[in-house]
């Protein structure tokens, strides 16, 4: 199962409707779309606007790979639970975001095993292509680093 | 002797106001939850189905909205004033967006500590919510070295 997401603020339809023509192209591959407040109706593939987290946990437990915008959200969830996961950032000058932090979010954890960058939508039909050939990252814990929660402890008990 | 030496220890234990906006920013601020744990928490978020990941918790629901809606906005600065006048946290901690900016300055009205912690996807540079609430908050925090590096905020680990 692979699993599309683009978080709950604003559609990706970039995203989304390059998913959509490789899926056409590959009936038999299993998916999912969560495309968030868009007018886009995918054609080939299962969707729906919005998760509630527990849909959302069930379903990435269930996939082999995710398929999303760069956002922190869904990187996150994919490393907590060990799942591969493909992103594209958002463009501001196309209107699908406010800036472009995305560009360097993947940039920069594009680096880590399980994560894929895809910088536009010609690549990300490229790398459905491959998407048999990401190995899952190692499941990260679901804190943050020991040295940032000591930090924060500190600051909390006024120690700092 | 025995109720009033509890007494005085949750007089001790700090109450925690734990404010984020939707998406990365929710997962961020779960993922630093440990450092919580000797603290009466409320937790202040943009979805109501968010209470799932806090089961049992103090939880509460504030409208959401962006910079880009000034409307929302101030619903949204109304009901954390509130929340912040009410609850009277010693210390607040956010990683973002909109709703920490406005929990810290009204945090710091009631003379609480105040905690920023820049969302992990700003890697090029402090966010704008980050860089307007640096002269308010009591300690801002950046998850990229290099960007603490060029910004002159602390850096001490991350969520990842």
């Amino acid at each position: 199962m692979i699993l599309v997401t683009v978080g709950y603020q604003m559609a990706f339809d970039r995203l989304v409707d390059a998913v959509d023509q490789w899926a056409a192209e590959h009936p038999d591959a299993e998916m999912f779309a969560q495309i968030g407040p868009s007018e886009l109706r995918p054609k080939n593939m299962p969707f729906t606007a919005f998760m509630e987290p527990v849909e959302f946990t069930r379903r990435v437990e269930e996939c082999s790979v995710l398929v999303a915008h760069a956002g922190m959200g869904s990187i996150l969830t994919a490393l907590q639970y060990g799942k591969p996961i493909l992103v594209m950032p958002r463009h501001a000058a196309k209107g699908e975001t406010r800036n472009d932090h995305q560009i360097a979010t993947a940039q920069r954890l594009g680096e880590r095993p399980g994560i894929e960058v895809a910088v536009d939508e010609r690549e990300i039909a490229e790398k459905l292509d491959r998407l048999s050939n990401l190995s899952a990252p190692p499941k990260i814990s679901n804190v943050a680093s020991p040295e940032l929660v000591t930090r924060l402890q500190r600051f909390i008990a006024g120690t700092d | 002797m025995t109720a009033s030496t509890s007494t005085e220890r949750t007089a001790r234990s700090p109450k925690v106001l734990a404010i984020a906006s939707g998406g990365g920013h929710w997962v961020q601020l779960m993922r630093l939850r440990p450092a919580f744990a000797d603290a009466a928490v409320t937790f202040v978020t943009v979805r109501p189905s968010y209470q799932s990941d806090v089961p049992g918790e103090d939880f509460r629901v504030i409208p959401d909205a962006t910079r880009w809606n000034k409307f929302k906005l101030l619903l949204m600065a109304a009901k954390i004033f509130w929340i912040v006048a009410t609850v009277r946290p010693d210390v607040v901690v956010s990683t973002g967006a909109a709703p920490g900016y406005f929990a810290i300055r009204f945090g710091k009205w009631f003379r609480a500590r105040t905690c920023w912690i820049d969302s992990i996807a700003n890697a090029e540079e402090l966010s704008l919510s980050g860089q307007q609430i640096r002269p308010h908050a009591s300690l801002v925090l950046t998850q990229w070295p290099h960007v603490a590096e060029a910004s002159g905020v602390e850096f001490a680990g991350g969520v990842l």
